[in-house]
């Protein structure tokens, strides 16, 4: 049987989730663009349910009923800063999910392989396409079908990881099994051997050593990257659920799964490329965990670092004609958006100019800290980007960083041996007068000493971001 | 060890390098301190006020130069004080080496070390022993002074009842130390400063301070002071007469003006020329810092003061540093006893006369009998050389239009390059593979492609809701699991049901977080 009209519906959501992509260009026509999307997948749901999925579609309508309720749940409880999570647990669905469609096909693969040709017309559904199928194409599916759940299992443990990490219900620093990446090499080389031992058996087995093989992989991957690296890894597994999904769609013959998947497959990776650029390493030494080694000692960092009180920055902000403030995970995790967003009004409220410089691997997500401050209703059009508004701190009176560290090093430009040299980085020590505002003297994750801190226009703040910034504006009204 | 210090014997010198307070110091370095009757008077600081900090006070200066291990003075000696060297003493004072060989010799043939403080290198560690810039401070804040003693207007605007006053305008030539020290003065006074130095990364200096840099426009490539420890450096003929054009048009318009520029080893260069004294308004005042080396103004005569036909004072004194003794002497003495405590590195009361440091090298100019002047450069460099600054050339039209074109074939290059590697995959893959699963690749390739076109376009600050958005439609693969879900055993039954179920969550909870994140994005 064929469809014309759930092909002709799939030509549509192909072309609105595509509209709805390229929306997100800019804060308005995004509003609009999500629209699209969802209109994209409730009309490829309702095609799929009215032609090839008609069969239990009573049953399907109630899943995906329960998983809507569940979802609305999530997505109205969770806080803006366990987004990383979200979006990490999110993933970790996309990926069983794939792996299950994968070895469903599998399945009914053995079972019409064993019909004979009566029995075999008379099937319907799903079974029916693969029973149209001839030699090759039966081999060209299982090769597809073991990507989808190689990369499906991949995602899966990989974002399980990678949520507990965000969480803080794994410990964030990196960690590797004894024999490091020869163990994921390995177990690639495991994938590898199963997939030819697959291809020509098309036995339950080496399909099943091969998904143990890719939930190892995926797991002792994402646990050998630190925190710091994670917006890297989570697109990075944006990416691969993506991929899945469009593999998937290979076996399935379905394009709109192609499309689709590529679309989010290419999404993620062109994330995870801008991630890297801004860190200024390569995507394999990120996925490979750990920093390079650095090409020699590090340089001296002379002078000390000068602690102020909430007085002082008060008394320097009350002066200051313009601002820039740089949030960083800190502000995160101290959830002191709120009172940055307070401060920012009251400061505007004087008729200062007051800027956010976001580096845009601030945080623990790409655009984490946009949607922070988005939150507390700091107006986007004064939140800029590294390259929009680092040219400005030398005409700056103050410059305030709240919570990030390696992002303002500028032993990433003065050091060569340093190493993060190289990584682009908001160049606020050119201000007149910055301030830092940390919890203690310690160096940040990379464990990178910073000698911004060391600078004679630098003060420390020091004290839990939110605190600070609660003392700072009693003292400015 | 005993430390001493003379009454400075040149007429009118009012400074002194011991106070009470640096031989309290001195104390705790383990010296002791000697001092003769009366140095200090002329710079407020009486014989009584010596010995109750602990200084021995004597009657004359024989006994000081004799029984000191080490002599402390601020102007260098006469042949005569030289003469009462010995061997191994020590003399710590101004020496000018470069213009005294005769003094220098008679050092070195008296078996006695100098210490010269002019040469004291000009690297960070020995900032705090820099006596010329701690004397060229008080001069340059002093010659404001001066200025406005003989300048009789304010400094500052005002609007009286009486009515409006204007502000006066100074410019100060040469932002060393006294020239930065003068607009400091001068701006807190209230008036109008500009300031001109040959070395443009001063700018930054002199506009930190409240002055404006006059800019010149000139295309040669400007001096690096760094190669010269941080002092200027002689400028070519042209940029001089450029500069000089800067100064003509100015100087109708400018009340006060300060000279500082002075070159080390050379004499003073003439900056500020008779018609530009002459286009002066009467009653302007010009104080020339650089008198001693023939002045930046060929009018200048030393240590005078001079009025013009045309009612311009010309100030030439050359001792603003003894105008303002006790200050410069707590000054000099601070730097003396710096010097003393690197001298001293145990603050055991021994000399140790390091010649491998840097600092004490540089200023040594005789030493065990032989003369040690000029020092080898400091392995420190005083200033850190400038990074070569990108200069943003004009490109020409011509080489505009090369660049574009070069830009335009790489980038055709890349393309063409990308596009064969990309067909002779698809052929490739087009050989083996069956008809119907090139029409998905096909499908495949053509979504990548889109993608990649699209999410460029993403704003930076939508990453996190692309994110979500993203996976909200990656969830697409409910339509796998749907498809699948009426065919077959109970397994696959239960399999299906189960993605069908994990995909309704994250679309929903992908669209409904997307769209809460949005409608945060507020514009101001």
């Amino acid at each position: 049987m064929e469809y014309g009209f759930t092909t002709a519906a799939y030509v549509v959501a192909a072309v609105l989730f595509i509209l709805s992509l390229g929306g997100l260009s800019g804060q308005e026509s995004a509003k609009r663009a999500v629209w699209y999307g969802i209109a994209g997948m409730a009309l490829a749901v309702a095609a799929t349910l009215i032609g090839p999925g008609a069969g239990l579609w009573l049953l399907s309508l109630l899943l995906i009923a329960g998983g809507a309720i569940i979802g609305y749940q999530l997505a109205t409880r969770v806080q803006m800063t366990q987004m990383p999570e979200l979006v990490a647990a999110m993933h970790s669905l996309v990926g069983l999910a794939a792996v299950f469609v994968g070895l469903i096909a599998h399945i009914e693969l053995g079972r019409v392989l064993a019909m004979d040709a009566e029995q075999r017309a008379a099937l319907d559904g799903f079974a029916a396409l693969l029973a149209k199928k001839d030699g090759v194409e039966i081999s060209i599916l299982r090769v597809e079908l073991f990507l989808g759940i190689f990369i499906g299992a991949v995602t899966f443990t990989g974002s399980v990881v990678a949520y507990g990490k965000l969480a803080g219900k794994v410990n964030s620093a990196a960690k590797k099994l004894p024999g490091g990446h020869m163990l994921n090499a390995a177990a690639a080389a495991l994938a590898v051997l199963c997939l030819i031992w697959y291809f020509n058996t098309g036995g339950f087995f080496p399909l099943f050593l091969m998904t143990l093989a890719a939930l190892f992989i995926g797991y002792h991957l994402i646990m050998g990257i630190g925190g710091a690296d994670m917006p890297v890894v989570v697109s990075m597994l944006n990416s691969y659920s993506g991929w899945a999904a469009a593999a998937i769609g290979f076996s399935l013959g379905n394009d709109l799964l192609i499309v689709v998947g590529a679309l989010v497959g290419s999404s993620g990776a062109i994330l995870s490329y801008i991630m890297c650029k801004a860190m200024n390493r390569s995507f394999i030494s990120v996925i490979l965990g750990g920093f390079g080694g650095s090409a020699g000692p590090a340089m001296e960092v002379e002078g000390e670092q000068i602690a102020i009180d909430a007085d002082g920055v008060a008394a320097a902000l009350e002066d200051a004609d313009s601002v820039i403030i740089i949030p960083g995970y800190g502000m995160a995790v101290a959830q002191a958006q709120q009172n940055v967003a307070e401060l920012t009004r009251r400061l505007r409220a004087k008729g200062k100019n007051v800027r956010f410089a976001i580096h845009p691997v601030a945080g623990r997500l790409p655009g984490h800290m946009n949607v922070l401050l988005a939150e507390a209703k700091v107006p986007y059009d004064i939140v800029l980007e590294m390259d929009e508004i680092n040219d400005d701190f030398p005409s700056t009176d103050v410059a305030i960083v709240i919570g990030s560290n390696d992002i303002v090093n500028p032993a990433a430009q003065d050091d060569p041996n340093s190493p993060i040299a190289g990584m682009p980085v908001l160049e606020c020590w050119k201000a007149k007068q910055v301030f830092v505002s940390k919890r203690g003297q310690g160096t940040g994750y990379s464990g990178i000493e910073n000698p911004l801190f060391f600078k004679d226009n630098t003060r420390m703040f020091y004290g839990d971001a939110k605190k600070s910034l609660e003392d700072l504006l009693t003292r400015i009204t | 060890m005993l430390i001493g210090t003379p009454k400075e014997q040149i007429k009118g010198e009012r400074r002194v390098a011991l106070t009470p307070e640096s031989a309290r110091a001195l104390a705790k370095l383990g010296h002791t301190a000697l001092i003769e009757s009366g140095a200090g008077v002329e710079a407020g600081f009486s014989d009584a006020a010596y010995a109750e900090a602990g200084v021995e006070v004597v009657q004359n200066a024989g006994v000081v130069w004799s029984k000191s291990d080490i002599v402390a003075k601020v102007r260098p000696p006469s042949e005569g004080e030289l003469a009462q060297m010995r061997e191994g003493q020590t003399l710590i004072s101004f020496f000018n080496p470069a213009g005294n060989d005769a003094l220098m010799e008679q050092a070195r043939d008296k078996g006695a070390s100098v210490i010269a403080m002019e040469m004291v290198p000009r690297i960070s560690r020995a900032q705090k022993m820099d006596a010329l810039s701690s004397m060229a401070n008080i001069a340059g804040y002093r010659a404001v002074i001066e200025a406005g003693n003989n300048f009789g207007r304010f400094f500052t605007g005002q609007v009286t009842a009486a009515g409006k006053v204007p502000p006066a305008r100074v410019l100060v030539i040469g932002a060393g130390v006294a020239g930065l020290a003068a607009i400091g003065t001068a701006t807190s006074l209230g008036a109008i400063t500009l300031a001109f130095d040959v070395r443009p990364e001063v700018a930054e200096q002199i506009e930190s301070m409240g002055a404006e840099f006059v800019y010149l426009d000139f295309e040669e490539s400007s001096q690096n002071s760094a190669a010269t420890g941080g002092y200027a450096a002689p400028s070519s003929p042209e940029f001089r007469e450029k500069q000089l054009e800067k100064f003509r048009e100015l100087a109708p318009d400018i009340d006060i003006v300060i000279c500082t520029a002075l070159i080390p080893n050379r004499e003073a260069p003439e900056l500020w020329t008779e018609d530009m004294v002459k286009a002066m308004k009467p009653g302007s005042v010009i104080v020339d810092l650089a008198a001693e080396k023939g002045g930046n103004c060929k009018l200048t005569v030393p240590d005078e003061k001079i009025v013009t036909d045309n009612g311009v004072t010309i100030v030439g004194y050359t001792d603003f540093p003894s105008r303002m003794a006790s200050q410069a002497s707590t000054l000099y003495s601070t730097n003396i006893r710096h010097m003393l405590t690197d001298l001293t590195p145990k603050k055991d009361g021994v000399v140790d006369h390091n010649m491998e440091d840097d600092v004490i090298r540089g200023a040594t100019v005789t030493h065990k009998g032989e003369i040690t002047w000029p020092p080898p450069p400091p392995k420190v460099k005083a200033i850190a050389a400038a990074p070569k600054k990108e200069k943003p050339r004009e490109l020409t039209a011509e080489e505009k239009k090369a660049n574009e074109l070069a830009a335009f074939k790489a980038q055709t290059r890349n393309q063409v390059t990308l596009l064969a590697v990309g067909a002779l995959l698809l052929l490739g893959v087009g050989l083996v593979a069956p008809a119907s699963f090139m029409q998905h690749f096909i499908v495949f390739v053509l979504a990548v492609f889109v993608g990649f076109q699209v999410i460029w376009g993403v704003a930076h600050s939508l990453h996190t809701p692309l994110m979500a958005v993203t996976n909200a439609i990656s969830s697409i693969i409910i339509l796998g699991a749907l498809m699948q879900i009426g065919s077959g055993s109970f397994l696959v039954i239960l399999l299906a049901a189960l993605s069908v179920f994990m995909a309704g969550i994250n679309i929903f909870g992908g669209f409904l977080v997307t769209r809460r994140m949005l409608a945060m994005f507020q514009k101001s």
